[in-house]
């Protein structure tokens, strides 16, 4: 039953592909155009220098090879916790589960900062090894070391596979690998020829997320790893701003967009050959509460990880948010509160925190209409409209962001679309970050939905709009959720985009952070750790209030 | 499955219809009863979009402009000044300012730059002597004799002419941490020779040149003080000395420095300035820096930062007062303790911190804009080969 709406299509697709056109090709072409055909002559003389020079080579390898490294060691480490989160109901499992995407909205310097008071040479760790151990120099030195980098990698990226794999773990029958123990296949046998394939999708969809996040790595190359490492995402920026080379840094977008876009057109190439139709399961149905010991092993083992790997260094941070120079003390808390120096430029707490959630709850909205529109095209379409288009709607996600930035001051400069100063454009540069991680969270579902089940609905006389809200809603739902709590996530660290967008005072939380940064002073970093804590606090509200929403509504996949 | 489901055959037309009904029976769990539960499922999502569409209204209203004209003054991320002050000047001209923060030195000025066809803002603030080549060579600045330039010394006007005017200076230079020295018994750093010396090995932590403007200005130091044919000599000592590179000032004060933070090393390259800063921002009234800046002769490098107003920007009659106010004694006396860097405007006085525990550089190293201009690609490229690689 190929019976395209015509109608319906263009919506869906003209969504998602005019915001693209806007905010994304627009300004790209604007800004590559003006660094590689300065005067009206295509140079292409940088694109031969990246070619023949090494360092550029070993740049490209080094940051192919990070972002694989990173994508393999997320995975080992968070598919267990993936699994228990689908498979077993414990006490303190939502808390845990918004815990664990708390990384993802600290600024890099501060999660620096967290590493540095857990392990750095004066860390906790290592000041508890040099007097119980007596170690003469500090035994753990990460600093400047490729280890860091990976770290912190699987530190951010965590969450994103727990939660995508986890959502669609947790759709799958568990009485397709119960049969297969009854049919001898041993527990290891099961999870290989049934569990592991039927999730493959997801997976993958986890899996491309967090190397892209990776391969487009920014902060934490240039403060955990030291100035020793680059990813192209870093010469870019040393190209673009402290050299001025708009060509050079023009010639390097253009091949980490290509290589990004070579990347999705082999993972869509895969993805479609492996995605499965299932009926999907309740939850209910697939979760139970651990009961024998290695059961309850499994989960409390996972458990322990996350809080430890992922609870120590947040823990450090608020540990430093409360420690003045003379003992444990409020001082920080009650200075942010106040505008000492009579800024103009100070940021009252509870404005930064408006701030910051409105241009969170703006992203998220658009994110889920701009994301659920294109997964929804994506799936639709035909093959070769899902090969060319996927790989396209993940781009904005591995863009250089002063690039882009760039591109917004010289392509959104006259009216009708005068943004270059606008408060729109923050939202906005938000979403183009964020609303890939919807396409990724909610593609798997909807390609899971049999196509009989809405065939039937069709059949017994729904209409389109019917079926969306009946049958497909109540299925992609949570992982809608989960690409909402990304998109909140993104927006509300900042991440990305807009760092280099030209902006007017918008006091958000992570700015605030960022100027307190920017002077010496014990008070300035002691309200540094302060406003941390409290973006971590507002962001474990937001999601927790998320999460809510999921645990209330009835009859759930 | 809280919701009970009680599919009653003669209700089979009216509350469900029929494809739920089949949906339901096939799998035996609850989909979707009517519209009521419709709602109040999908509510959330109605009420989340009310929420947002009304914070976006609202802050859009609050960011309108009003009736009185608004000045753009478009500077990096580290400006700041008093409310008071630009309260004083909107008062008096009957106009508002906006500020437009556009990212560290060099990214805000690459956007003045290339939206020079169409100026986001009326004057810029903060160009420094190493991009001020680059700056006056995309020809963005209108030239503007200021009569307030009286009171600047000669030594500051970089640009005869005055399409870039000086505001502010500071000098970038070691610091050290007194305690540490003090309890290891070890004479404190006084100039750049010492770094090299085996009793200094791994104590230090400087910035990398290619990303970090305090780092260009150590590199420039060098440079100025063994001269350009001898200064990587320097550098590769320093290097066998184990010297830290880190690629910006944050990571290097707040991530290494052992006076701010849980780092090991107690000497890093920031400003003369940072002393009395950490004065200012203690927890509890000091009578001493905790650090202390190294400002002999031929030590440190001299950062003049420069505004200018915007060629073709809207208001150039009141970037003019601006730009007068700005060199004026009220903002010049205001930048200290705002942005811990030292007034070029003679008269203005230093705030008590300032002129307790500030020092500046006594000689600093001397490279002129043109030969930054000319040779600073070369400059970085050949350090970067030479120390990270």
């Amino acid at each position: 039953m190929k019976t395209i709406k015509n109608r319906y299509t263009i919506i869906i697709a003209g969504v998602p592909l005019t915001f693209l056109a806007l905010f994304y090709f627009y300004p790209l072409i604007k800004i590559f155009t003006l660094s590689l055909i300065p005067d009206h002559a295509l140079d292409l003389r940088e694109f031969g220098k990246l070619i023949s020079t090494p360092y550029y080579i070993r740049t490209l390898w080094f940051t192919t090879w990070q972002a694989a490294v990173s994508t393999v060691l997320t995975l080992i480490i968070a598919l267990p916790g993936a699994y228990i989160f689908a498979r077993y109901r414990f006490p303190g499992k939502n808390i845990l589960q918004s815990f664990t995407a708390i990384p993802f909205v600290l600024p890099s310097v501060v999660v620096a900062a967290a590493f540095h008071a857990l392990l750095g040479p004066r860390g906790i760790l290592n000041t508890w090894l040099m007097n119980d151990f007596a170690f003469a120099a500090p035994p753990i030195q990460l600093d400047h070391t490729i280890w860091f980098i990976l770290m912190a990698h699987v530190f951010y990226n965590y969450t994103v596979v727990l939660r995508i794999v986890g959502s669609a773990w947790s759709r799958l029958q568990p009485g397709l690998t119960e049969a297969a123990h009854m049919l001898g296949a041993s527990p290891w046998k099961a999870f290989w020829k049934i569990t592991f394939p039927l999730l493959f999708p997801s997976i993958s969809a986890a899996s491309l997320l967090v190397f892209i996040f990776c391969f487009s790595s920014f902060g934490v190359i240039l403060i955990l790893g030291g100035p020793r490492y680059a990813t192209i995402e870093v010469e870019i920026y040393r190209q673009a701003v402290h050299i001025f080379n708009l060509p050079m840094a023009a010639a390097l977008s253009l091949i980490q967009i290509f290589f990004t876009f070579a990347f999705m057109w082999v993972y869509t190439t895969l993805q479609r050959k492996t995605s499965v139709a299932l009926y999907p399961e309740s939850r209910r149905a697939t979760q139970k509460t651990p009961v024998r010991l290695r059961e309850r092993i499994i989960v409390w083992g996972n458990v322990l990880v996350m809080v430890l790997m992922l609870g120590g260094p947040l823990a450090s941070l608020v540990i430093q948010s409360f420690r003045a120079p003379d003992g444990f003390s409020l001082v920080f808390y009650r200075a942010i509160f106040e505008n000492r120096a009579q800024s103009i430029f100070y940021i009252p707490p509870v404005e930064a925190i408006a701030y910051s959630v409105g241009f969170a709850l703006a992203a998220l909205v658009m994110s889920l209409i701009i994301g659920g529109c294109a997964a929804t095209f994506i799936v639709r379409g035909g093959k070769r409209i899902t090969s060319l288009f996927d790989p396209i709607f993940m781009l904005p996600l591995a863009t250089s962001a002063v690039t882009l930035g760039f591109g917004y001051i010289i392509a959104l400069d006259r009216p009708p679309l005068n943004l270059r100063t606008s408060i729109i454009l923050i939202p906005l540069a938000h979403t183009l970050v964020a609303y890939p991680f919807v396409v990724r969270s909610i593609l798997p579902a909807l390609r899971s939905i049999p196509e009989n089940l809405r065939e039937s609905a069709a059949m017994l006389g729904a209409s389109s709009l019917q079926v969306w809200m009946k049958v497909v809603m109540p299925i992609v739902r949570r992982s809608m959720i989960v690409g909402a709590v990304f998109a909140f996530t993104v927006s509300i660290g900042e991440f990305g985009a807009t760092v280099f967008v030209a902006r007017p005072q918008t006091p958000t939380m992570p700015l605030a952070i960022y100027r307190f940064l920017g002077q010496p002073g014990v008070m300035n970093y002691g309200q540094a750790m302060a406003m941390s804590t409290l973006l971590m606090l507002v962001t474990a509200v937001g999601f927790l209030f998320l999460e809510k929403i999921r645990i209330t509504s009835e009859g759930e996949f | 499955m809280d919701l009970p489901v009680e599919p009653e055959p003669d209700n089979a037309g009216g509350g469900m219809k029929a494809y739920e009904k089949v949906i339901l029976q096939r799998d035996g769990f609850f989909l979707l009863q009517d519209e009521v539960i419709l709602m109040k499922r999908y509510g959330i999502y109605f009420f989340i979009l009310a929420i947002s569409l009304t914070a976006l209204i609202g802050c859009s209203r609050g960011c309108k402009p009003e009736d009185t004209t608004i000045v753009n003054v478009m500077t990096h991320d580290s400006f700041s000044i008093s409310e008071g002050v630009i309260a004083e000047f909107e008062k008096k001209n009957n106009v508002n300012i906006r500020f437009i923060k556009s990212g560290d030195a060099g990214a805000a000025l690459n956007q003045a730059i290339l939206s020079k066809e169409n100026p986001l803002a009326d004057i810029f603030y903060g160009v420094d002597n190493t991009f001020m080549s680059r700056a006056l060579k995309a020809g963005i600045f209108e030239t503007y004799d200021s009569p307030m330039l009286n009171s600047v010394d000669d030594r500051f006007k970089l640009d005869p002419e005055h399409r870039l005017l000086p505001v502010d200076y500071s000098d970038i230079c070691l610091n050290y941490d007194k305690a540490w020295f003090r309890d290891k018994g070890i004479k404190p750093p006084e100039n750049l020779e010492d770094l090299i010396k085996p009793e200094y090995k791994g104590l230090s932590v400087v910035e990398n040149p290619a990303t970090s403007s305090p780092g260009l200005g150590f590199l420039l130091a060098t440079i100025g003080h063994f001269g350009s044919e001898h200064y990587l000599d320097y550098w590769k000592k320093l290097k066998n000395n184990d010297v830290l590179v880190t690629d910006g000032w944050e990571d290097a004060y707040w991530g290494q420095f052992s006076a701010a933070s849980k780092g090991i090393r107690p000497i890093v390259v920031s400003y003369a300035s940072s002393p009395p800063a950490e004065v200012h921002f203690s927890q509890k009234p000091l009578d001493e820096a905790p650090t202390a800046a190294v400002t002999g002769p031929g030590t440190s490098f001299r950062q003049i930062e420069f505004a200018g107003i915007l060629k073709g920007c809207e208001n150039p009659e009141i970037a003019r007062n601006l730009m007068d106010f700005m060199l004026d004694k009220t903002f010049q006396e205001d930048i200290p303790l705002q942005m811990f860097v030292f007034p070029v405007n003679r008269q203005a006085q230093l705030p008590a911190v300032f002129s307790k525990h500030a020092k500046l550089a006594d000689q600093p190293v001397k490279v002129s804009p043109e030969d930054i201009a000319k040779n600073r690609e070369k400059w970085i490229e050949a350090w970067t080969i030479n120390v990270l690689r």
